[in-house]
């Protein structure tokens, strides 16, 4: 009976020796994080201002010490003393957040440039915290010049000076030599065709805005086209998508009809505004050319997912078609359903091919000496790369 | 067989099918079908356009910051309404309505040459970067492995391939062969994908056929 006792009494005693260390632990659990410290705000280089980083030294309980750091929360206020704001969050371990503003006065998120801020860094654990100190004031700013895009610039300069160096080659009267492009070399002969079959051409510029690169260099095209088609007396169909692109449109083929010395046979109704949504315009586009049977059909500029059906309803109503869009996801429908394919850049090449005016010729040979230097890189970066040769692979590093 | 009792529903069956009726040939079915998209898609497009741009954009600002000149004068409020984006946007929109008067419509083309030259001159820094620099920066590869080869010999046989200032010829032109063996492989694998995703959609189109309208599945 006695040792039942004994036994009991150290029981209690292990019992109430566990509770209480437990509730040790508790404690030490629910005690607060270090607080980050040596906080810094700057401005976010780079942009357009409108926005602070803010950096840290993390906790000494963020990873280690009692290890109970879980977020970092960021406060902002425009006095070192006063009601901070939250400005955002930072997982345990981040040393750094962007504060990004908006641009707009009217947004709520504005963030003017120019103005003090003051940042402090708290230290989360569960449901309880510790601040930093009040970081030193920071503004907001914008910068001329993206340090990030320095490669950008030398590249701008290096193609710039390649196309006016051959622009005033070319206006000197050198000869520069272009290849043929299949699909160009067809153009005369499908006009010939619609000629003699008495029959109009159908030219698609696209889905794209005047000022996408494939539909400019579809107007230049155009320009040749309608100047053939002048010459022969055919006549061109040109529905559109785009009102604008209407309008430009209108004005090259006029121009076209008055350089060939017909500007009586230029029909302005033949260049019309369809509508602006992709599947209505191609049941539109399908209708004309079942009905007006075009001899030849011409889809030059951008595309999308209505590039198969328009090139296998030209198809069945036995056009000659010929195709080029710098859409890569398009091409190979062109290349399965008409005739000749003009190839992403080659649509560019055929315009300035087409064109024969020093600019447009000068910026193509530029172009080629570009691919000549890119070409170059290539090589010497991969030959570098394998060598881990690290420098020359930050030549090309750009921060968007 | 459980057809929809909704009216939407069976003008939108009935539209399919005549627009499907193409598949026969050209018939008035699908010329009524066409016309009736086309019309209603172009007058949607201009009632959005006024609705979302026009008013949104130009009368709202505009007549706020007047508004704001009236009762303020000069002040923060005018100049934020009052932005000359939406005065510049405006007059190059009404330069451009100047074309319905055949005498002075030569002047729309100021509108043009502008919309057309800035976005020009915008894209040609954005294709120098995602065409030109970014393309070297992850194409320059270590020849370790299978895949990486390929990529930098395709890129560079490809790159050969778009230059225009040399014929086709000899080495030059074998290089440019490779390159177009690259890109048919690579359009081939496209085609493919492409197909596939628009047997989706076919597939949406006959359950909104066969279940939505005629009740017949689903």
């Amino acid at each position: 009976m006695r040792k039942l006792k004994i036994f009991f009494f150290f029981l209690f005693l292990t019992l109430t020796f566990l509770f209480a260390l437990n509730d040790v632990f508790a404690q030490e659990e629910s005690e607060a994080p270090a607080p980050p410290s040596q906080v810094e705000a700057f401005d976010t280089p780079n942009d357009n201002g409108h926005s602070i980083t803010v950096s840290w030294r993390l906790s000494a309980d963020d990873g280690m010490g009692k290890n109970n750091v879980v977020a970092y929360e960021i406060l902002r206020f425009d006095s070192p003393e006063g009601e901070f704001e939250v400005r955002g969050m930072a997982p345990a371990g981040a040393g750094i957040f962007e504060d990004q503003g908006a641009k707009d006065k009217k947004s709520s998120n504005f963030l003017p440039s120019h103005k003090n801020f003051y940042y402090k860094v708290r230290a989360k654990s569960d449901g309880i915290y510790s601040d930093s100190e009040v970081s030193p004031p920071a503004q907001a700013y914008g910068q001329w010049f993206h340090t990030g895009k320095s490669v950008v610039l030398v590249a701008v300069i290096i193609f710039s000076a390649f196309a006016m160096v051959f622009i005033n080659l070319a206006r000197k009267g050198k000869e520069l030599f272009i290849r043929p492009l299949a699909g160009i070399e067809a153009v005369d002969e499908a006009i010939g065709r619609a000629t003699e079959m008495g029959k109009p051409i159908l030219y698609i510029i696209g889905l794209g805005s005047a000022d996408m690169i494939a539909t400019i260099a579809s107007f230049t095209i155009l320009s040749r086209v309608a100047k053939k088609t002048a010459e022969y007396q055919s006549d061109i169909l040109i529905p559109c998508y785009d009102s604008v692109v209407m309008a430009v449109a209108q004005e090259t083929v006029k121009a076209a009809y008055q350089e060939a010395g017909r500007p009586d046979m230029y029909k302005e109704e033949n260049i019309f505004f369809l509508t602006s949504m992709q599947f209505a315009y191609v049941a539109g586009v399908n209708g004309i050319m079942l009905r007006e049977r075009p001899a030849t059909n011409f889809y030059l500029g951008k595309f999308y997912a209505e590039s198969l059906i328009l090139a296998e309803t030209g198809s069945l109503a036995g056009s000659i078609q010929i195709s080029g869009t710098d859409e890569i996801a398009q091409i190979p429908f062109f290349v399965a359903a008409t005739d000749y394919t003009l190839i992403g850049e080659e649509l560019y090449a055929a315009s300035a091919y087409l064109g024969k005016e020093p600019v447009l010729l000068g910026t193509l040979k530029g172009q080629d000496w570009g691919k000549a230097l890119v070409i170059i890189s290539l090589i010497l970066g991969a030959l570098a790369a394998s060598f881990h040769f690290q420098f020359f692979l930050n030549l090309f590093r750009v921060q968007l | 067989m459980h057809p929809s009792p909704d009216l939407g529903i069976w003008i939108g069956g009935l539209l399919t099918l005549g627009i499907f009726s193409f598949l026969y040939g050209d018939n008035p079915y699908y010329k009524f079908c066409e016309a009736l998209f086309v019309g209603v898609s172009a007058g949607h497009w201009f009632v959005t356009l006024f609705w979302t741009v026009f008013v949104a954009k130009m009368i709202r600002n505009v007549g706020i910051g007047l508004n704001t000149f009236i009762t303020e004068g000069f002040s923060a409020g005018f100049a934020d309404y009052m932005h000359w984006s939406y005065i510049f946007g405006g007059i190059l929109g009404f330069l451009m309505l100047l074309r319905l008067f055949p005498k002075i419509g030569w002047i729309s083309r100021w509108s043009l040459a502008f919309v057309v030259g800035t976005t020009a001159g915008y894209y040609f820094i954005n294709y120098l970067v995602s065409n030109g620099v970014m393309q070297i920066q992850k194409t320059i590869l270590p020849f370790t492995s299978v895949g990486n080869i390929i990529l930098v010999v395709g890129t560079f046989c490809g790159l050969i391939y778009f230059f225009f200032s040399k014929e086709h010829k000899g080495a030059f032109g074998g290089l440019a062969r490779i390159g177009i063996w690259f890109l048919m492989i690579t359009f081939g694998a496209s085609f493919g994908y492409t197909v596939m995703s628009r047997m989706s959609l076919l597939i949406g189109r006959m359950d909104y056929l066969l279940g939505n309208w005629l009740g017949l599945i689903g």
